[in-house]
């Protein structure tokens, strides 16, 4: 084989991630994976962990995905439908990039399915919209983590067990706020005395504060990931609201990249996920052991779902042998899910959205003194979004 | 709604009125006393509350944190004036215009370079943690009652800066004749050196102050800043009585009619409807309350004798 | 009496033509190169040449410092975005008091545009026009931040979130699909625009705009209606920064509320400054400069505002002529 000039500098382009460039692929360099995912804003730790709990897995195999040479290309969508679709087209259009992940806000993902489904693969960490589960469903749209309603329905379910009659139920306004409250609806049978939508850039909630203690609920029901939930649990006990009334809601607003910014104001807060820091299984050991080792911190569940789609994109390029041009191929290989998640179990549904269970925790001190979640049940086995049955995939 | 909903909302419009008047008064200053449209304001919000952070963090101190909030928004605003503001004395409001909306860029970018693009939630401060019964039976966060507080300090020092000293005697000159205090023999690069400092200083201390409110962010500074100039252009461009006024009357308005609306269109609507009509209508009430107050007193509530 | 043009008019001409002959071949050599992806980076290119040549006429020409083109460059693009979203639904844009349905067309798209976001203009400037200086500038911007969150409270349009469109408009029951017919028709847009203003700038109604901004009392005295001869100008500027929204509209398939941003009238305001205030032509070039610069640099480093910011600084502080005014070697107005 002769080498040419175009592919000894592809191959040379290879070596910093891979350490040494397989030969067979130096003609095409290594498979690019584009990550579009939120950096900046309030909701920016959420991207951090997405980003760095990939590219673990890309760290660990010494720049290789499925035995293969890969390079992620990150950008920064700074929470805005506009800025994710500018980089998509670009992705897609200008560095013709096939596989595609990493977007955090389903308002963002929705703006960009358009752009990115045509020409690529998209395999979603995070947003889970209920506009691509059922009907709107996509043969080259897999989500790793959940449908945006799951980890609602478990609270509502929860939060119905304690025998909570009258319930105050909050998210931002955006397709996964709504998709939320949805969620907890379709299972919380008691009364919801009020639905309070939030901008989903809003930080102060001193007005919904007011308006909570007013209406003097058995439970609230907060959705705000990232920022928000920091400002709003610290907020709520500065209100007096802690302790009087208790606060639920899913692990977005109770994990990791919250936790420590939180503090004590989160301890004996109910969650749920479909993950946990504590889940006795052995690929999770791994992981959590690693992260904290690699990046100082604990992994919270957006890192564990950027992980799990790390190990997802990597059996289906082992599977296809590095073809992700070759869509049907790819989506095949992707939908049989072999891989060993953090979860444990996992499996795709018809609409290429996960099956799996999900926990319920709660927050609490460990023995050094961290604040962290412990898995206390499980809220539903073998549990699938309520969309899949409008989805006309197979 | 009932009347103790109605008083916490109200407090929490007197927050919002107060951050807003420390940021207006420099603002209205700066164009009372230069004739200097200054969209950089924001940025000096925003950098007075990641240096004051920094030093809250290293000495965890929130009182530090403040005193250097403060000092470093009040020396960067010194050097702006200096460096840059100086040559656009004599420049028109387009080129003010243009030359600190360049600044907003350079200092939004050099922010996200040194401390990254994520925000830094600030604590509250220990002792102003928890909250105080304003009447028994309604707890309302201490943090913000020392908010309020501040900014009656802050009204009250700038009062008398204004009306009792040699250097206030300046500015309420500069304000309404200046080519007469020029004349006069007063230094006035130093007074207007001095005066953007002064501004600098106070938005470093709102910066700080809603640090712990909001969060500190790169774009934290345009947020405030386009509420603020609604606020100057309501009080009165150079009036600092209009500032206090105009920030009072544009953050009750914020705030009650954002939490009035959404009562009003619930009962029409479905729940995500209602509040995003009413969350953007209670915007709109703000802009709305400025074109009626200048259709009815063009130069604003508290015009300068010209 | 005709003199003979000046050498930098001249210069400007021949400046233009070859602009124009670029344009004309840029299409085909961009696809010869296997660079086809840069044309809807062209079209935006154009688009918002058009947006800042609208406000360059009441900017430049008439010294009006508005701080609020953004609302009109949005309105455009929302207005053919409602269109074209009802026309996907099969419901109507409004049922009362007479009903409106939507529409594909770009024949009703493109009109509706220009006659909506122009209504928008004469009216805030019905009401800003009445006030100077830094009052001007900030009415608009208040007046802009008004329809922003207008827009954004209507919960059909998406709010925050932006309005996705189905497909784009259809010209003589063509669809403007592929990147290529929509960047014609925004040069045919851009090209028309700039003929006519220019005519417009060197008839009677130019010299009255330009004439009450280096001295209103005078022309006042003359008997020229400054307010209206003002309102008029503000108005078509503003039609025809909502044609640009509605070429952007339909590029993108998607409206962002971001076009209807007090940030967005400030790169507008931004554009004119770099290309040449009160030359038409500089602010398309500025339009230009920055979207390049935008995508070039933001290809290379993320924090290429760094790079905008003392470029832009420079500019406004020392070369005041603007990039038009190195091309053809003509003063900037003002």
């Amino acid at each position: 084989m002769t080498l040419t000039r175009r592919s000894m500098l592809a191959a040379s382009a290879a070596v910093p991630l891979t350490g040494l460039a397989a030969p067979a692929l130096a003609q095409t360099g290594p498979i690019r994976i584009g990550m579009i995912t939120t950096l900046s804003g309030p909701g920016a730790a959420l991207g951090n962990d997405i980003r760095d709990g990939f590219n673990l897995v890309v760290k660990n195999a010494s720049g290789r995905l499925g035995g293969l040479p890969v390079e992620v290309v990150i950008a920064d969508d700074g929470l805005r439908p506009e800025n994710g679709r500018a980089i998509a087209e670009r992705m897609v259009r200008r560095d013709r990039i096939q596989v595609l992940t990493g977007i955090v806000f389903s308002n963002v993902m929705l703006a960009v399915a358009p752009v990115v489904l045509p020409a690529a693969t998209y395999i979603s960490a995070n947003a889970g919209p209920s506009q691509l589960a059922g009907e709107g469903c996509n043969a080259n749209y897999f989500n790793v983590a959940w449908q945006n309603d799951n980890l609602h329905e478990a609270v509502g379910q929860y939060v119905t067990q304690q025998n909570k009659q009258r319930a105050y139920i909050l998210a931002p306004n955006y397709p996964a706020g709504r998709d939320a409250l949805t969620g907890f609806k379709r299972f919380f049978k008691g009364e919801v005395i009020a639905e309070q939508y939030t901008r989903l850039d809003q930080l102060d909630y001193a007005a919904e504060l007011a308006a909570i203690r007013n209406a003097n609920p058995e439970a609230v029901y907060i959705f705000l990931p990232g920022g928000l939930g920091i400002n709003f649990i610290k907020q709520y006990a500065a209100a007096g609201l802690r302790g009087r009334v208790p606060l639920y809601g899913p692990g977005f607003s109770f994990d990791q990249d919250v936790l420590p910014a939180v503090g004590e104001d989160a301890l004996g807060c109910f969650n749920s996920s479909q993950w946990a820091l504590d889940l006795p299984v052995p690929a999770n050991r791994q992981f959590v052991d690693t992260f904290e080792r690699e990046y100082g911190r604990l992994p919270s569940l957006y890192a564990s779902q950027g992980y799990d789609a790390a190990l997802l994109i990597g059996s289906a390029i082992a599977a296809t042998r590095g073809r992700v041009g070759d869509r049907a191929a790819f989506a095949a290989a992707l939908k049989r899910a072999d891989f060993q998640s953090v979860r444990g179990q996992f499996r795709f549904g018809n609409n290429n959205h996960p099956i799996q269970t999900i926990y319920m925790r709660e927050v609490v001190k460990d023995e050094r003194g961290r604040i962290v979640n412990r898995t206390i049940g499980t809220a539903f086995q073998d549990h699938q979004d309520a969309y899949a049955s409008q989805c006309k995939l197979a | 709604m009932d009347s103790l909903l109605l008083l916490e909302q109200t407090l929490n419009g007197l927050t919002l009125g107060v951050m807003l008047f420390l940021m207006a008064a420099g603002l209205t200053l700066i164009f009372g006393v230069m004739d200097v449209i200054n969209l950089a304001h924001g940025s000096l919000y925003m950098l007075g509350a990641f240096a004051g952070a920094t030093v809250t963090a290293r000495t965890g101190s929130f009182a530090l944190g403040v005193l250097a909030g403060v000092a470093a928004s009040a020396l960067i605003a010194l050097l702006l004036e200096l460096t840059l503001i100086r040559r656009l004395y004599a420049r028109d409001h387009l080129d003010q215009v243009l030359v600190t909306y360049a600044v907003i860029l350079i200092a939004n970018e050099s922010v996200k370079i040194v401390w990254g693009p994520q925000p830094i939630f600030l604590g509250t401060p220990e002792a102003l943690a928890g909250s105080v019964e304003i009447i028994p039976g309604v707890p309302y966060p201490a943090y913000r009652l020392a908010i309020i507080g501040a900014g009656i300090l802050a009204a009250a020092f700038l009062w008398w800066l204004i009306a009792r000293t040699r250097l206030g005697m300046l500015i309420r000159a500069g304000t309404t004749h200046r080519a007469i205090v020029q004349a006069l023999g007063v230094n006035i690069q130093v007074l207007f050196a001095l005066v953007f400092a002064i501004g600098g200083a106070l938005a470093g201390l709102a910066g700080m102050m809603a640090g712990p409110l909001l969060a500190v962010q790169v774009g934290m500074g345009e947020q405030i800043l386009i509420l603020t100039f609604v606020v100057v252009v309501v009080g009165g461009l150079g009036s600092v009585r209009g500032a206090m006024a105009g920030a009072l009357l544009v953050g009750l308005v914020d705030t009650l009619s954002r939490a009035v609306l959404p009562t009003v269109l619930r009962g029409m609507m479905e729940p995500s409807a209602a509040d995003q009509v009413a969350a953007n209508l209670g915007a709109v009430a703000v802009y709305l309350l400025m074109a009626l107050i200048l259709a009815i007193r063009p130069q604003g509530l508290f015009p300068r004798h010209a | 009496m005709r003199e003979p043009a000046p050498w930098h008019v001249r210069r400007g001409w021949i400046a233009a033509r070859l602009g124009l002959v670029a344009l004309l071949v840029a299409p085909f050599v961009l696809t010869a190169l296997d660079r086809g992806y840069l044309l809807p980076v062209m079209t935006r290119m154009l688009a918002y040449g058009l947006a800042a040549a609208a406000l360059d006429f009441v900017l430049g020409y008439g010294g009006l410092v508005s701080f609020g083109h953004g609302a009109f460059l949005g309105t455009g693009a929302y207005v053919t975005g409602v269109l074209l979203h009802h026309a996907g639904q099969r419901t109507p844009v409004l049922r009362w008091p007479v009903e409106i349905g939507g529409s594909a067309d770009a024949l009703v798209a493109f009109p509706a545009a220009a006659i909506t976001a122009g209504a928008l203009a004469f009216l805030i400037g019905a009401v800003s026009l009445r006030t100077r200086g830094v009052h001007f500038i900030m009415i608009t911007l208040a007046f802009a931040q008004m329809v922003y969150f207008l827009v954004l409270a209507i919960p059909e349009y998406g709010g925050t979130d932006g309005l996705m469109l189905p497909a784009r408009n259809n010209l003589l029951d063509l669809p403007l699909d592929g990147d290529q017919p929509i960047y014609w028709l925004a040069l045919a847009l851009l090209v028309g625009f700039l003929l006519v203003a220019r005519r417009v700038m060197e008839a009677r109604f130019g010299l009255a705009l330009r004439g009450a901004r280096q001295n209103e009392r005078r022309m006042l005295a003359l008997g020229y209606p400054v307010y209206r001869i003002r309102l008029l100008a503000f108005t078509i500027s503003g039609a025809a920064a909502g044609v640009a929204g509605a070429v952007l509209a339909n590029q993108a398939a998607f409206v962002s509320p971001d076009l209807l941003s007090w940030q967005r009238s400030g790169e507008l305001i931004m554009m004119v400054i770099l290309g040449g205030q009160g030359t038409l032509f500089g602010p398309v070039l500025g339009a230009f400069a920055l979207l390049l610069l935008e995508e070039e640099l933001s290809a290379v480093t993320e924090h290429w505002m760094l790079v905008l910011g003392p470029i832009l600084l420079l500019c406004v502080l020392f070369f005041r002529r603007g990039l038009w005014g190195q091309v053809s070697g003509a003063p900037a107005h003002g």
